[in-house]
């Protein structure tokens, strides 16, 4: 870590552990998102770390942005998916998007004043993202939307949502990507799905129903939405990534500390070395994770990006997470089980993390086809 | 199961049939709000489940651990939770309270629990003391009138509905002076304290109760004092498989779940089952559920048969819960976004079967007594 990240880690800490931390297990229980912890995040800066200046960006590297997103999740790993969604639609306007619609849309992003939302999946349209039905007919001035979006994070408390819509025929090639702002004609926020976890993160389904999006909303060219839906994905992996390493770190810290505290059979339950092994294990496995997920941001901020690369570390590492977070609700016991301690709510976030973003399944998807690739 | 009597065979489709209209339609519910099928539970003693292993001439069914197991797993298909009060009060309490209890205690207690006009629960579990039970610090004290009983009793199943409680009390400070009361609901000095809140089992109450000098007389005394270690021991086979039994329902529910919706979901233009990654999942998690059937059931077989195998019964307790939890898990990956949602049953499958991992001796409880009982002679040279 360089001094830059030690001291945006250091205070974020504070924030996190002042602002965030004490509002999580009753926000959990009642599912409330709470704007006013994301606007203090764009306070810190980071709500637009790798996010060019001249629109409000820190002008950061994504290795930096790994480092945020990390600290964040050892919190809330809800909030930094907030942040890690908004961020990539702000990559995606920031690369495709044109001079107007960057001034337009950026900055009220970057300052975390709003939030931005990613809508690609569709009911029919999960894993397999390129069958997506909704539609943008071409009329005078502009399109006309039609159709419905599901599971988008964020649904609700954001306000400029990247929406990808069929404008041509079947396949990835006639899609195109938009931009649509909360509060359009004909945009709405469908039911709000009911979670096992991330329960502080709003997903719903959204609909448009006759919804006109002016011309100037066209995010670059026609057909080539799937395009940057894609490439906004395959940076969020490494987003995704560190988000899992701040949660399983979290969860192995709980670990210890609760074994060094808890005393059964007459001795701290960390003497036991059945704990102590299932500890060292969990303690490899994020160590492992965080050193891919550090070198897949490396590459990306080299120009060398990765994309096998940054798959197999959101895939090693959420499956990590899942693990490490399972096995602190046993070290914790029935303790753990309870609400009166974080780690079931950790276990419950995990989950989320293998399947959303590219499910694990997906992930192995991408790597098999680099395999071959690399040996054709 | 081949070697399934007639009647353990009647008692699968009678409890398959009420899981169906009974349980499963309500579990969405009562886990989203905390709350206890009651209706459903007094409905089992209709069917003469709650008394199922005690004896007849209480009421009772008189049916050993398969028929036990059985029903464990019909019902934790449906709804693990509702599932583990009804092992709290059959199998805890009223199977307890018939293997240890005087003919006076059975006469006045077991024709009410079994019948569902009492509801009861086991108190163990203490905050400081879990996994290491024994230690438990809940004092009785002899007094001209009886016993006085002081402590709390943690983490216990059906608390906020109990109207007996099964209950261990330390009387000497030797590590086997345990004694067992049966203590009624509204006795001056015990209260339940504290509703715990869970990940899972949400349709079950847990809470703490508390007793602070709370008077109960001699008759209440379950045996002699110091005969706690002994009730304990009489009954952990049982325990243990038919909790593994919950967990064997919900490998099994998750199983058929998959099944199902690789049938009908479609990506790529197919359905999920065309998909090789999909195929192994399910055939890992059919193969794995059909050995852990085949497992739990030959333990209880011998259980029935005279072989109440304290290691075979760990290594139950140990294994179907551990690998339940990996197949629910694997079975909400299967479902994707939809199967994180809560509108279809496998992640609360999930989380209320993690508890089956905690529960009745954590599995690195369960590896210590194995491991105990294997290195016996090597721990002692």
């Amino acid at each position: 870590m360089n001094e830059l990240q030690l001291e945006l880690t250091n205070s974020l800490r504070k924030y996190c552990q002042d602002k965030i931390e004490p509002f999580m297990e009753e926000d959990d229980a009642s599912g409330k998102f709470r704007p006013e912890i994301f606007k203090g995040l764009g306070e810190y800066g980071v709500t637009g770390v790798p996010l060019p200046e001249e629109f409000g960006g820190a002008n950061l590297s994504y290795t930096d942005f790994a480092y945020v997103l990390r600290e964040i999740a050892k919190y809330s790993a809800p909030y930094a998916v907030t942040l890690s969604v908004s961020t990539m639609v702000q990559n995606i306007i920031n690369e495709f998007g044109n001079q107007d619609q960057k001034e337009k849309y950026l900055p009220p992003l970057t300052s975390g004043q709003e939030i931005g939302a990613f809508c690609l999946s569709e009911s029919h349209a999960g894993s397999d993202a390129a069958s997506l039905k909704m539609t943008a007919k071409k009329t005078q001035g502009g399109y006309i939307l039609n159709g419905s979006k599901m599971w988008i994070t964020s649904a609700g408390v954001a306000s400029t949502y990247f929406v990808t819509a069929r404008t041509g025929g079947e396949g990835a090639k006639g899609i195109s990507a938009f931009i649509v702002q909360a509060g359009t004609k004909g945009f709405s926020i469908g039911k709000k799905e009911k979670k096992m976890g991330f329960r502080t993160s709003p997903t719903c389904e959204i609909l448009f129903e006759n919804c006109f999006i002016p011309e100037e909303n066209l995010l670059g060219q026609e057909g080539e939405g799937f395009k940057y839906a894609m490439s906004g994905l395959d940076r969020g992996r490494i987003s995704i990534g560190a988000i899992a390493c701040g949660l399983a770190q979290r969860s192995l810290d709980e670990s210890v500390k609760y074994s060094l505290e808890r005393k059964q059979f007459q001795q701290e339950i960390f003497n036991f070395q059945g704990l102590q092994f299932m500890m060292a294990d969990m303690a490899t496995e994020v160590s492992a994770s965080w050193l891919m997920v550090l070198e897949a941001a490396r590459l990306f901020d080299a120009k060398n990006s990765d994309s096998k690369l940054a798959s197999m570390a959101k895939l090693k590492s959420t499956d990590v997470a899942m693990k490490v977070t399972t096995d602190a609700v046993q070290i914790f016991g029935g303790a753990g089980y309870t609400s009166e301690y974080p780690v079931e709510r950790y276990m419950r976030d995990a989950k989320v993390m293998q399947i959303f973003e590219g499910t694990n399944q997906i992930q192995r998807v991408v790597i098999a086809r680099a395999l071959k690739k690399e040996h054709q | 199961m081949w070697f399934f009597t007639d009647e353990e065979k009647e008692i699968q489709r009678t409890c398959r049939e009420f899981a169906k209209n009974e349980i499963a339609p309500y579990a969405e519910k009562h886990d989203t709000d905390e709350t206890f099928n009651l209706d459903a539970f007094k409905k089992m003693a209709e069917l003469g489940l709650l008394g199922i292993t005690s004896d007849p001439e209480y009421g009772g069914a008189g049916l050993g651990a398969t028929a036990a197991t059985i029903v464990m797993e019909e019902f934790g298909r449906a709804c693990p939770g509702l599932t583990l009060s009804y092992l709290a009060h059959t199998i805890l309490c009223v199977n307890n309270l018939n293997s240890n209890g005087s003919k006076e205690q059975k006469e006045k207690y077991l024709p009410k629990l079994i019948s569902g006009e009492m509801i009861g629960c086991m108190g163990m579990s203490e905050p400081e003391y879990g996994s290491d039970a024994v230690g438990m610090q809940t004092k009785a004290t002899k007094n001209a009138s009886g016993y006085s009983i002081t402590g709390n009793k943690m983490w216990i199943t059906n608390a906020q509905y109990a109207d007996l409680v099964y209950l261990y009390t330390r009387t000497g400070p030797g590590k086997k002076d345990l004694t067992t009361f049966l203590v009624e609901k509204g006795t001056p000095g015990f209260s339940v304290s504290k509703e715990i809140h869970k990940m899972g089992m949400r349709g079950s109450p847990t809470g703490e109760l508390s007793f602070e000098n709370c008077q109960v007389p001699e008759s209440a005394r379950v045996g002699s004092e110091g005969d706690s270690v002994i009730h304990m021991m009489k009954n952990l086979e049982i325990e243990r498989i038919t909790i593994a039994g919950i967990s064997l329902g919900v490998a099994q529910a998750c199983t058929e779940q998959c099944i199902k919706y690789a049938g009908e979901r479609k990506q790529f233009g197919k359905n999920l089952a065309n998909f090789q990654m999909i195929q192994k999942m399910i055939a890992e998690m059919a193969s794995e559920t059909e050995m852990l059937k085949r497992f739990l059931y030959t333990v209880c077989y011998e259980y029935d048969h005279g072989n109440r195998d304290n290691v075979l019964a760990s290594m139950v307790k140990l294994e179907v819960p551990k690998r339940a939890t990996k197949i629910a898990l694997d079975a909400i990956q299967l479902h994707g976004g939809y199967g994180y949602s809560r509108e279809f049953p496998v992640e609360r499958l999930m989380r209320d079967n993690k508890l089956n991992e905690i529960g009745a001796g954590t599995n690195e409880v369960m590896i210590m007594i194995i491991a105990k009982n294997l290195l016996n002679e090597a721990l002692r040279s």
